[in-house]
């Protein structure tokens, strides 16, 4: 049984092709920039099988076509590890493409596990310094980075992402040293940017929790450019924006 | 008793003839210098009408027939296809035979007297189609019109839907074709039956038409008595048998059909022979769409308040594929996407893509691209329809209805209010806002609290009520249109005995679905006025709603629509048609709402409806897919006049870069027509209508936006939430 917050049944940015994308209900973070702060807590959230995501999967599998398929978020959906393994193993052998979208937080057997058999991870590292990840999110990268080489040894498809915030990431310092640790990667077929941006600010308002970043405004076209250009110098291949 | 004959070769010869193309856009040209001055004109024409408040120009003297005004242009020199409906571009005609009172109303909006000698001669000497059915409708039929449970009856102005096959005059000529009629006519003999009669009076109009035809193409100084013979003269020749019809009648939508094959034929033909280059060729399409972009029609106000934006439905299918698999997509079916580029985008000619999972990938591809870049093309499952209709030469009329060509015809008109029906069925039979009691024999309610069966036992028999009614009103409405609004120049490109369907409508399907899943699975309180008529309904609890893909409530939408279209089939029909049945509504969808009461699923009186079979805005809560799945399951039998499903995205919720969102858009569509759905309009958002939005927000109620794991209502967002969403759904890809 997990725990699932809600489906999206046209994911576009969650991997490739068009997906179903499965929010799992949890996360360990807390990222000041959060944008889905109701997926945080593991209480709540509907209880779902393996079998109703499946069927979820049939429903939409002609509309996958060769590239799309499942993608499992959050919430961080290793919080559910061990309920989320046989799911994705369930997927698997009814030949749907299954994506992890993590934030790489948690390493356990069930992740491992995951990272083996997983079609195509989504890796989210948020701050390649330590101390501004622990500000930034609450917790270290060191599990982040781990489970990238762990994911790099396994040699399966990875996609690194970024979400840039002014002020907290986007220094050239920290580009830099975001774009070196993963440049000499063989498994990285893409490099993503995700803007920060403050759509998630009325939940925090439905929710009636203050908002972490208040007064701080999404980086301008400039700065997205200028990180994009840091990125793709080191891994010479077109970094994209989401 | 026909001429079959003839019209079996318009699909043979094309059959024959056609080369199919399965390489990509890149062979396209841009439009000629002839083109772009012509065009630039035409902008500046369009532009005075935009300021004058919508109409240009009417010509309120003449009474508009096939030859009635002489060769008008925009800039002759610049012309190389000619025609237009009066004898000046956007200068609108009256055709008062469908009701003069319309018409005289329609010329008086716009600051317009209309001629006292045509007022005079339609309403003393000359019957009108208006006048007929009104001095038919029962009691009954008034009341079904004035409680607008019936809406939208074609009853005093053309019925239109009707497709010529107008390939006809330049494949065989005029002259062979009044020959072919002229046979038909002299065919009948025997004991004349009032069926006889009939059919001998009308080929006699359709042979005059085509007399008249020839009349008007020799005013403009072409002879088309015998076939074309070259491509500009079969471009040429179409569209004078289209405008013919497009002279004499103001349907609401009058379709063009399939023609971009045929003429890809002659284009082919001229381009081996040096005639053509593919410069001039697009020249061709480019200057035949210009001229479909200036068709118009006079409405009056009310009428564009059903139907937003003064639209024509001047639609043209592209692509499908051939009963041997063969595709049809040529390079002329990319010439007619490229006017999308080369004159800009435009709503009209209304281009629809007949999709098949057959079709060249590239043309899907490119497809894709035009709809992202323009919104301006519409797709139809053609595996499904080709299968259903058992014909492959057929065009799409309006927006969703099948017709093949040439040889079928239909009675089109109106919607049933559904949603109106099931509030008869709550309130005793009468109408919910007047209180007329409309459907004999309806109990009322014994408790307050809704229960489904009861519900449902009196929703089954207002509907047959209804369905009947339907039938009788639409029967009534036809045989006057016959009588006294006859297409003769539409039906003289038709065989003389083609297959009739007359297409009925509904309206409302999810607010009904809903409505029945909210009095199933929550408990729905009705609250009455003092006249003891619902006013309001309370909901306590979730329900499943039409749009998540959840069986609970979708079957109730399919049942729904099986059951109306049985209904529909117990009646007798003019003309022995077989009725068809279209969930369709483009933008009276909102005065439909405005006609009706609150209603059991939550809607508020006088709120719209979603349009067509789309489910409610504001209850799809799985994304997309989940949305289409979910109207997918509406089975095409019950409503082959159409299922229609509006698709609206910005371009980034399809995917980050161009080249994925053209992919994840194709995939969309393949997958939905996968699952044996029939239509999908592709709606991909442009900067400026999220600003529209912003300044007019009551305008665009369901606009909800995307972007990675997150979706919100866009009108609800603060202004510089807005404005990020503005800046962050067109941030283009570097």
């Amino acid at each position: 049984m997990l725990k699932v917050h809600s489906f999206e049944t046209f994911g576009t940015h969650e991997g490739p092709g068009i997906r179903l994308v499965v929010f799992l209900q949890g996360c360990l973070f807390r990222c000041k920039y959060c944008h889905n702060p109701d997926t945080q807590d593991l209480e709540g959230g509907l209880e779902v099988t393996t079998e109703q995501i499946l069927s979820k999967a049939q429903a939409e599998k002609v509309f996958f076509k060769k590239k799309g398929g499942v993608t499992f978020s959050g919430g961080e959906p290793t919080f559910q590890a061990r309920e989320l393994l046989p799911t994705i193993q369930a997927l698997q052998q009814a030949n749907f493409n299954v994506a992890l979208d993590t934030n790489g937080g948690i390493y356990n057997q069930w992740v491992e596990q995951i990272y083996k058999i997983v079609d195509l991870v989504l890796l989210d590292i948020k701050h390649i310094d330590n101390d501004q990840h622990v500000q930034l999110t609450g917790h270290t990268n060191i599990n982040t980075l781990k489970l990238a080489k762990f994911r790099e040894d396994v040699g399966k498809p990875m996609w690194l992402r970024l979400v840039l915030v002014p002020g907290i990431n986007d220094q050239q310092e920290y580009l830099h040293r975001w774009g070196k640790a993963f440049q000499d990667y063989k498994n990285v077929e893409r490099v993503e940017i995700l803007p920060y941006h403050e759509l998630g600010k009325y939940k925090y308002q439905q929710l009636n929790l203050p908002y972490p970043l208040e007064g701080l405004k999404p980086p301008t076209m400039a700065s997205i450019k200028q990180a994009q250009k840091v990125l793709e110098s080191y891994f010479g291949k077109k970094v994209y924006i989401r | 008793m026909s001429t079959n004959l003839i019209s079996t070769d318009v699909r043979g010869f094309v059959f024959e003839n056609l080369k199919p193309y399965d390489g990509d856009n890149s062979f396209l040209s841009g439009p000629s210098d002839k083109t772009q001055k012509l065009w630039k004109e035409c902008q500046n024409l369009l532009q005075q009408e935009q300021q004058k408040g919508g109409v240009l120009d009417i010509d309120v003297d003449t009474a508009s027939q096939i030859d009635s005004f002489p060769a008008g242009f925009i800039n002759k020199d610049l012309e190389v296809i000619v025609g237009l409906q009066t004898d000046q571009p956007l200068k609108r005609a009256v055709k008062p035979a469908g009701g003069i009172r319309l018409v005289e109303k329609a010329c008086q909006e716009n600051g317009y007297t209309l001629n006292p000698e045509i007022s005079k001669i339609f309403s003393k000497y000359r019957k009108t189609h208006n006048e007929g059915v009104f001095d038919a409708y029962t009691p009954l039929m008034r009341k079904l019109r004035t409680t607008h449970v019936l809406t939208g009856l074609p009853d005093a102005y053309a019925r239109g839907r009707i497709i010529g096959d107008y390939r006809r005059v330049a494949l065989y000529g005029i002259d062979a074709l009044i020959q072919a009629k002229t046979a038909d006519k002299n065919s009948i003999t025997g004991v004349m039956s009032d069926e006889k009669i009939r059919l001998a009076e009308e080929l006699s109009e359709q042979i005059k038409a085509l007399s008249l035809i020839k009349k008007m193409a020799a005013d403009y100084g072409v002879d088309i008595s015998l076939p074309a013979t070259n491509a500009k003269e079969a471009v040429q020749w179409t569209y004078f048998a289209y405008l013919a019809a497009l002279k004499e009648h103001d349907g609401a939508a009058m379709s063009l059909g399939n023609v971009s094959g045929f003429f890809d034929i002659y284009i082919e033909k001229d381009l081996e022979a040096g005639l053509l280059s593919e410069q001039t060729a697009q020249e061709l399409i480019d200057q035949f769409v210009i001229k479909l972009r200036l068709i118009r029609h006079l409405r009056p106000n009310e009428y564009n308040q059903l139907f937003a934006g003064d639209p024509t439905w001047l639609t043209e299918s592209l692509g499908g594929v051939w009963a041997n698999g063969q595709h049809k997509v040529t390079k002329t079916s990319y010439r007619f996407l490229q006017t999308l580029y080369n004159l800009g985008a435009s709503p009209e000619p209304n281009l629809t893509v007949l999709w098949s999972e057959k079709l060249p990938e590239s043309f899907k591809e490119f497809c894709s691209k035009v709809s992202i870049d323009t919104s301006s093309i519409q797709y139809e499952n053609d595996d499904l329809m080709r299968d259903v209709g058992c014909y492959d030469d057929y065009g799409i009329s309006c927006c969703v209805s099948r017709m093949n060509i040439g040889k079928q015809m239909q009675f089109f008109g109106a919607r049933c209010n559904l949603a109106k029906a099931l509030l008869l069925a709550i309130n005793g039979g009468k109408d919910e806002i007047k209180g007329l009691p409309i459907v004999d024999g309806i109990e009322p309610l014994k408790s307050d609290v809704l229960d489904y069966d009861q519900i449902k036992q009196r929703l089954d028999l207002t509907i047959t009520f209804l369905a009947e009614n339907y039938v009788n009103t639409m029967n009534v409405i036809h045989y006057m249109h016959d009588k006294y609004y006859y297409e003769r120049a539409q039906m003289a490109l038709i065989d003389t005995d083609p297959y009739r369907v007359m297409a009925f409508g509904i309206a409302g399907l999810s607010v009904v679905a809903d409505s029945l899943s909210a009095i199933k699975y929550a408990k729905v309180k009705v609250i009455r006025g003092e006249n003891g008529l619902s006013q309001d309904f309370e909901i306590e609890g979730d329900y499943p709603q039409y749009g998540n893909d959840d069986d609970k409530v979708d079957l109730l939408a399919k049942e729904l629509v099986k059951q109306f279209s049985q209904e529909l089939k117990k009646h007798h029909i003019y003309k022995d048609a077989e009725p068809t049945l279209s969930i369709l509504t483009i933008t009276s969808n909102v005065v439909y709402g405005k006609n009706t009461g609150a209603t059991p699923d939550g809607r508020k009186a006088f709120e719209p409806f979603a349009p067509g079979a789309n489910p409610m805005h504001g209850r799809e809560h799985s994304g997309a897919i989940a949305s289409l799945n979910s109207v997918s399951k509406i089975d095409y039998t019950d409503a082959r006049d159409g299922v229609s499903n509006t698709f609206t995205v910005t371009p980034r919720t399809l995917g980050a870069s161009s080249q994925e969102q053209v992919e994840n858009l194709s995939s969309l569509i393949e997958g939905y027509f996968a699952k044996k759905a029939q239509h999908l309009n592709v709606n991909v958002l442009k900067k400026e209508m999220l600003q529209e939005a912003m300044d007019h927000p009551e305008l665009y109620p369901q606009l909800t936006i995307r972007v990675s794991g997150y979706a919100v209502n866009f009108v609800k967002l603060t202004r510089p939430q807005q404005e990020e969403v503005l800046a962050r759904t067109f941030f283009e890809q570097m």
